[in-house]
């Protein structure tokens, strides 16, 4: 082989690993990366990643806001309407975080099946729903009852 | 009345757009002088009127007329003067008109540029911008524009987003979209080249200052967005690779490897093809954006009230622009073939391992924001995170600085790696140590933070020694290309001192309290309601020493609007040579005035910023060479010869 | 058509391919579909009335066709559709009723007192969950329902002379005989 030829080949093969080391490293990247999105009910029912970050989404339940006076701990329920799931989080909270809003939190369940928040989002205008909340929210079923009693909704079974 | 001129003229606008757009393509086609001489008048007069249109908005805004839907809903009777005017281009409709007209007065500017140039090439490239000006001012006029009325008035309006009643909101969408438009240039030169059939040295020589200037741009309005971003957010964050962002990434990173592959292209016969597909990719990333950001595809923090319909128009606006580039891009691929043969070691292959790294880092980019739109299509809601995107491009980072060096020193055509790296083992040396001290001044740095460091010290060295040992003189091109380098090492330096050794606590203070933060003694004095122009604030007090010395009084805002329902966080930021000292408040925790508290060190972040200031300067400076000028006049004098010739 | 030709195709086929898949983006947009709904009954819905101590529900409604405005105080562009429904509801051609959609009562009136009040009643839906029923993304949105109780049609954002004329009076019109 002549001498043009050994260091087009040598040129190749360093380009081929480089390439190689590359992919297998985006694409580590790449998978630990991705979050999913899962409604409350989806996590009830077991539907959920395991041992990693996900995303939980939903309304902030009216009235289940518990805030610390001496910590930054609150905790919450997040609801889809059918199904709710408690959150823990510690920390700031985002200033469109509130009652009956969407939001959606970054973390992991816990094994008491209280979702161990690392992130809380919240950061749309009054007047927007993440497309993920409203997807997950319409598919609800239609007999769900509020805890509270103002506003009575009597929903018929269908 | 005046709403009713303003459409006027939009429509005027689109008159002329669409005769630039036709006239001189169709005199070039068919050999008529007559309608290749319409083109720079065309030009100006589209300028004129989409700059009265444009004009017409702020003054319906300073006026405050709130029969006009689009100045109700972004602004009221207490909103101070300057972001009156601002509002301007605060939400879709103005904002992209905006954008028109900033299309318009980089067409007049090539129009002004091109004396040099023969009347078939100027046509045609004036021609490209104005179909592209047509789109754009079609979208406006039929599906956002901004002119509309609500009638009955209403008597006070609804108010400006308090996020962007800021100074930021004043200039970083302007200086962006001048560097998103500005890609449509060397687009433009290229298609018009395409159209020709050829691809040679004028054309490229000619499309280096303008690519130049647009990544000029581009690149001091992605600084500037992320600097508006951290004091505006409240959050110390300065980049989330969110969408919106992204957006503005992408362009620049086709830009940065255009400039780099225009610099082989232009001297030597080679990578011509490359050249007008990244050129080509520039722009389409550009559009892309804009769609991105404004059809609702995405959800981000910065979209622009999303529209499914004008999401189609701008995608279809994209697939005429891209698609019918593209295509024309197959047709002449034959003619496109390069000549110019080069070895492997040599400067040619270094610029384009350059321009790869840069292609592919922008892929990766543009996947990672689609991948989320890709998957939705299985029924799977995902979002990619941030540490996907910090950690690739870390990776694709990593070799083009240590790249760099090399890619200068090397020689055209055929040199040899041992003669370069002798060459360049003094600068070596010196890198290392000064590696060595500043690890050790600011240890513990991990491993992404010391090559980080490593490699910004070495780009920085590799510039300081090549300015040094330049033989002939130093142009302004040089000069352009060694500040935009120092603007990277800088850079480097910066986001690996802010992203591995910052320090942030979320804690719950109460007044009086004194909080120890890297030998910063931070106490909080309490929170007290203060009325400030069209809002309520509830400031907080902070005094920071050092030593026993005061260093900073901080004082943060939580910020409440009339009409809108939340609150907003306004961060409180003590800027530093070294490190920024930044507080935010969180809510009241409690009854005695105890409120939840963030506080971030975030060390040299400006070095951050001031790098790209240095990576546009040079940019500019660069666009800015005598050369393309002395070019220009001897072109020119072929042109006359060759005209008296004929 | 040589091979150069062909390789340099490939940009403009992976880009045609991106174009598809962000059209389809576009379409899975559940706002640019006006929902399932359309030609399915009105969902349950059992709300107390803004104006006065009457309980409105489907019954009310019997044999009546109607639009139905999604409405809050909180929302800008309903008061920039206002005019225009204020505009539809003097003309006469059928009934408007307000949905009061995540609001607060005083406030709402106050909003009713200051711009005027063009509906013939409103519910309250306070928390929004009938809203979510109906399939409603945010407001304003109007509801076209005829008088056997099945939605004609859904218009997301703000009415307009041009929706008015060319989706709701043709379908008004369609569907006149089941007025009681």
């Amino acid at each position: 082989m002549t001498p043009t030829r050994k260091k087009r080949l040598m040129a190749i093969v360093l380009i081929l690993l480089g390439v190689g080391i590359a992919t297998v490293l985006f694409l580590t990247a790449f998978k630990e990366n991705i979050l999913f999105y899962k409604s409350p009910s989806e996590v009830l029912a077991g539907d959920y990643p395991k041992a990693r970050n996900f995303r939980i989404g939903g309304m902030v339940k009216k009235g289940s806001i518990i805030k610390s006076t001496n910590s930054l701990d609150v905790e919450f329920y997040v609801t889809d309407y059918a199904k709710d799931v408690k959150v823990n989080y510690s920390g700031l909270l985002p200033d469109l975080f509130r009652d009956n809003q969407g939001m959606i939190a970054i973390g992991q369940l816990d094994n008491n099946g209280v979702f161990q928040a690392e992130e809380i989002l919240a950061k749309h205008d009054e007047n927007y729903m993440p497309p993920e909340v409203a997807a997950s929210l319409k598919e609800k079923p239609s007999n769900y009852e509020t805890t509270d009693n103002s506003n009575n909704l009597d929903k018929e079974d269908k | 009345m005046l709403a009713e001129i303003g459409q006027f003229t939009l429509a005027f606008g689109m008159l002329l757009a669409s005769l630039l757009a036709a006239l001189p393509l169709y005199g070039y086609f068919s050999n008529n002088e007559k309608f290749m001489h319409t083109a720079r008048p065309l030009a100006y007069l589209q300028l004129i009127f989409l700059l009265v249109s444009f004009l017409i908005l702020v003054a319906l805004f300073i006026s405050q007329d709130f029969s006009v839907a689009y100045v109700w809903r972004n602004s009221n009777l207490a909103l101070p003067l300057r972001y009156r005017i601002s509002a301007t281009w605060g939400a879709h409709e103005g904002s992209m008109l905006l954008w028109l007209v900033i299309q318009t007065i980089w067409t007049a500017a090539v129009a002004f540029y091109s004396k040099s140039l023969s009347r078939s090439q100027v046509a045609r490239v004036l021609s490209v911008l104005g179909i592209i000006s047509l789109g754009f001012t079609a979208f406006v006029f039929f599906t956002s524009n901004p002119f509309l009325r609500s009638i009955p008035a209403p008597f006070d309006g609804n108010d400006l987003n308090p996020l962007l009643q800021d100074v930021g909101l004043i200039i970083h969408p302007p200086i962006l979209y001048m560097g998103y438009v500005g890609m449509s240039v060397p687009f433009a030169i290229s298609i018009a080249a395409l159209l020709g059939g050829k691809i040679d040295e004028t054309w490229i020589r000619w499309s280096r200052p303008w690519t130049n200037a647009a990544w000029g741009f581009l690149t001091f309005g992605i600084v500037l967005g992320s600097w508006w971003a951290y004091y505006e957010l409240g959050w110390g964050g300065w980049w989330f690779w969110d969408p919106v962002e992204n957006a503005s990434f992408l362009p620049w990173l086709a830009g940065t490897a255009l400039i780099h592959v225009q610099a082989v292209s232009e001297k030597r016969n080679a990578f011509r093809g490359w050249t007008v597909l990244l050129a080509i990719l520039g722009f389409s990333l550009s559009v892309l954006g804009t769609f991105l950001v404004r059809s609702g595809v995405l959800t981000s923090v910065h979209a622009f009230a999303s529209d499914p319909k004008r999401g189609v128009f701008v995608l279809t606006l994209l697939a005429i622009y891209a698609g019918g580039a593209l295509f024309l891009y197959a047709l002449r691929a034959n003619k496109l073939k390069s000549q110019g043969g080069f070895q492997l070691s040599s400067r040619e292959t270094l610029l384009l391992a350059n321009s790869i790294i840069f292609s592919v880092a922008c892929f990766m980019v543009l996947l990672g924001t689609l991948f989320p739109l890709f998957f939705e299509a299985f029924g799977k809601k995902i979002s990619v995170g941030p540490p996907y995107f910090g950690s690739m491009f870390f990776m694709m980072m990593m070799p083009m600085a240590v790249l760099l060096p090399l890619g200068m020193y090397y020689r055209w055509q055929k040199d040899e790696l041992t003669r370069v790296l002798k060459q360049l083992l003094p600068s070596l040396v010196i890198t290392l140590v000064l590696a060595v001290v500043v690890w050790f001044f600011f240890k513990p740095l991990n491993l992404k933070a010391s090559l980080g460091v490593f490699g910004g010290a070495w780009v920085f060295v590799t510039a300081m020694f090549y300015l040094k040992d330049y033989k002939g003189k130093l142009t302004r091109a040089v000069w352009g290309m060694q500040i935009a380098h120092i603007g990277v090492a800088i850079y480097l330096f910066g986001v690996s001192m802010t992203e591995h050794t910052d320090f942030e606590i979320d804690s719950l203070m109460n007044p009086g309290e004194v909080k120890m933060v890297q030998g910063y003694a931070i106490e909080f004095k309490g929170v007290e309601v203060k009325q400030i122009e069209n809002y309520r604030a509830s400031q907080g007090h902070f005094v920071v020493s050092k030593n026993g010395k005061i260093v900073a009084e901080m004082n943060p805002q939580k910020r409440y609007y009339p009409k809108r329902g939340n609150p907003m966080t306004e961060a409180a930021i003590d800027p530093g040579f070294s490190r920024d000292l930044y507080i935010s408040l969180g809510e009241q925790i409690n009854d005695q005035g105890g409120w939840a508290v963030r506080i971030y060190i975030k060390p040299f972040i400006r070095w951050m910023w001031g790098g790209g200031i240095l990576m546009m300067l040079g940019g500019f400076w660069a666009a800015s060479d005598r050369r393309y000028f002395r070019h220009a006049k001897l072109l020119k004098q072929k042109n006359i010869d060759k005209y008296l010739k004929a | 058509m040589n091979k150069t030709v062909l390789k340099a195709l490939i940009p403009l086929v992976l880009f045609l391919s991106l174009v598809f898949l962000l059209y389809n983006g576009l379409g899975k947009d559940t706002r640019l579909l006006p929902s399932a709904l359309i030609n399915k009954p009105v969902p349950t819905f059992s709300l107390p009335s803004l104006l006065n101590n009457k309980t409105l529900s489907n019954e009310s409604f019997k044999g009546q066709m109607y639009l139905l405005n999604v409405w809050a105080s909180w929302c800008p562009n309903c008061r920039v559709e206002h005019p225009m429904v204020t505009e539809f509801a003097r003309q006469n051609i059928i009934p408007v009723y307000g949905l009061n959609y995540k609001d607060d009562d005083a406030t709402a009136k106050a909003w009713l007192n200051q711009f005027g009040n063009p509906y013939s009643d409103i519910l309250v839906d306070s928390k929004g969950l009938v809203g979510i029923d109906f399939g409603v993304y945010g407001a304003p949105e109007t509801f076209l329902i005829d008088g056997d109780g099945i939605i004609r049609h859904k218009i997301v954002g703000e009415l307009n002379p041009q929706n008015i004329q060319n989706e709701l009076l043709p379908l008004i019109e369609k569907y006149k005989n089941t007025i009681k």
